[in-house]
């Protein structure tokens, strides 16, 4: 049996698997797509393992080098993207929060109002929405940009040179995304809840300030910030990870680097889902 | 470094060379293949006969298929982390130079120093002024490589594998697409080199180029190989090569160069 899936995943592993013509049946392509799966998931984890033991490992390594790479990747992935964000943060809250809170000053359930936007915006939305704009704008320039440097023989001159390319190249864009996405969340919850209050305040709901930040502040538990911190660092983590692995970890041609973004911005998006599917998890257990 | 004074630079026993591409390629078999210290040596072979390879697998970037290679003593295939001194004992010079696109050439040049030495800002900043001013690139020291003909290009990539002072110098096809005139400069300056340059304490290097034109290359005190069929055949000083008959050799020092229309 375990040879059998040994040899199925050598096959599996090769170029002429992944190029093979289209199966026959479903069962085929069920196969197919489950070992594909399989070895995707296999190799990013074992590029995030990689990634993290860099991490730990090199943690006093070339610091004249790699922090300043960390200080632009943190502006690239954050301080760059502020505008956009309070402008999506304006829309969230007059789209979303603005018409909830005014939904439920009309059914007079103003007093569930603070769970609901901490259950919407601190826990599920603000998180998820940031990460989904950081993959989106800073997530695919790393796939090309890598891709690009991979093929062009960037990554062989750096093992030439005896630097680490997990180290040069990757650790500083997962450190620059999951602070940056940590910091972006914060501000898009913040932004989000305030113009909401505008919008309901626009539309004459009773509620006063002081009672709105009360309410929300009271639904709010130490448990809230522990997993939301750990939610978005781990969102900025694996996006950094999902995006580099393509970019990367495998020989590229000039000519796949386009489908390669495809590809890891898919991938981006499902691994986001199922980080927060598993929060969502926690946050039923406690 | 510690080991004995008669240890090859490099030492290759029936090592077999994969494609860097696709490593299960084989393009070179049962490599046998000594380099004293102080060794000038040119590998000649056609357009994919694995010379880039080779020259890759030398410099312990992938490790031998089958067989055995050492630098210095030290095994390439386990050249990790712990090997790290010896890596940093050899300089690769990439076809096209390979630098990377983000850096200025002054960055390209400084990063080895700056990630590896951890010297203060000043003195990183005169190591490489020197140098760039050795191989007149000062001028382009701000520029991408993009802006840059590949003759500078090339050069700045020699300024990289040069800033660590290397003992042992590997270059892919450095003579490719340069003028005449870059060429000419090129063999100058690795002949210095070779004999002891003052920016490496006047100490003798080894070197191994490869090559695709064994013209410029001619010289009495260097020892020439042919990359053929898959097969490493070491072919002796220029005097042998000159009288050597394999079409091949005639072919790399363009004696039988038939055009057809």
């Amino acid at each position: 049996m375990r040879e059998n899936l040994a040899r199925a995943f050598g096959l599996a592993n090769t170029e002429w698997f992944r190029r093979a013509q289209l199966p026959k049946s479903y069962t085929d392509l069920l196969g197919r797509k489950l070992f594909l799966f399989l070895l995707t998931l296999q190799g990013l984890a074992a590029f995030a393992l990689i990634t993290l033991g860099v991490i730990l490992r090199k943690f006093r390594t070339a610091r004249n080098v790699i922090g300043p790479s960390i200080r632009r990747e943190i502006a690239r992935a954050g301080v760059a993207l502020l505008p956009m964000f309070f402008f999506v943060a304006l829309a969230l809250g007059f789209l979303v929060v603005g018409q909830t809170v005014s939904a439920l000053a009309r059914v007079g359930a103003t007093e569930y109002l603070g769970s609901t936007m901490v259950i919407v915006v601190v826990r599920e939305l603000g998180p998820l929405l940031a990460a989904m704009l950081v993959l989106a704008r800073v997530g695919t320039a790393h796939v090309i940009e890598l891709g690009t440097a991979r093929a062009m023989g960037e990554v062989e001159a750096l093992e030439a040179l005896g630097i680490d390319p997990v180290h040069y190249l990757i650790v500083p864009r997962a450190i620059g995304m999951a602070v940056g996405v940590f910091s972006l969340t914060v501000y898009l919850i913040i932004g989000a809840l305030v113009s909401g209050y505008l919008f309901a305040f626009l539309q004459d709901v009773p509620l006063t300030p002081g009672d709105y930040v009360k309410q929300i502040a009271g639904a709010l538990g130490w448990l809230d910030f522990v997993l939301l911190a750990l939610k978005t660092i781990a969102f900025g983590f694996f996006i950094a990870i999902v995006t580099c692995y393509h970019g990367l970890a495998r020989p590229l041609r000039l000519e796949d680097v386009s489908l390669v973004a495809v590809r890891a911005v898919s991938q981006g998006v499902i691994v986001c889902v199922l980080i927060d599917a598993l929060f969502i998890l926690l946050y039923l257990v406690t | 470094m510690n080991e004995p004074e008669n240890t090859a630079v490099i030492e290759m026993r029936d090592a077999s060379v994969g494609a860097m591409r696709d490593i299960r390629f084989i393009v070179l078999e049962e490599v046998n293949w000594s380099v004293a210290r102080g060794e000038f040596w040119v590998v000649a072979g056609q357009q994919h006969s694995g010379k880039s390879d080779f020259l890759k697998m030398t410099a312990g970037l992938m490790a031998p298929v089958r067989g055995d290679c050492r630098l210095f003593g030290a095994e390439t295939r386990t050249f990790d982390e712990s090997k790290l001194a010896e890596r940093l004992r050899v300089g690769f010079v990439f076809a096209g130079g390979q630098l990377f696109n983000h850096l200025t050439l002054r960055e390209n040049v400084a990063l080895p120093l700056e990630y590896h030495r951890g010297l203060p800002p000043d003195e990183v900043a005169r190591a490489v002024q020197t140098l760039l001013e050795l191989l007149e690139l000062a001028p382009l020291a701000e520029v991408t490589p993009a802006n840059v003909s590949g003759n500078w290009r090339q050069r700045a990539a020699l300024a990289r594998a040069l800033m660590l002072k290397p003992e042992l110098l590997l270059l892919d096809n450095p003579l490719a697409g340069l003028s005449p005139r870059h060429q000419h400069w090129w063999l100058r300056f690795l002949d210095r080199l070779w004999r002891g340059h003052d920016w490496c304490g006047g100490r003798p290097m080894t070197l191994v180029v490869t090559t695709e034109d064994l013209r410029p290359w001619r010289n009495e005190t260097r020892k020439f190989a042919l990359l053929r069929d898959k097969k490493f055949f070491p072919l002796g000083a220029w005097n042998d090569v000159a009288s050597a008959n394999d079409p091949v050799v005639k072919e790399l020092m363009a004696a039988t160069v038939e055009l057809t229309s």
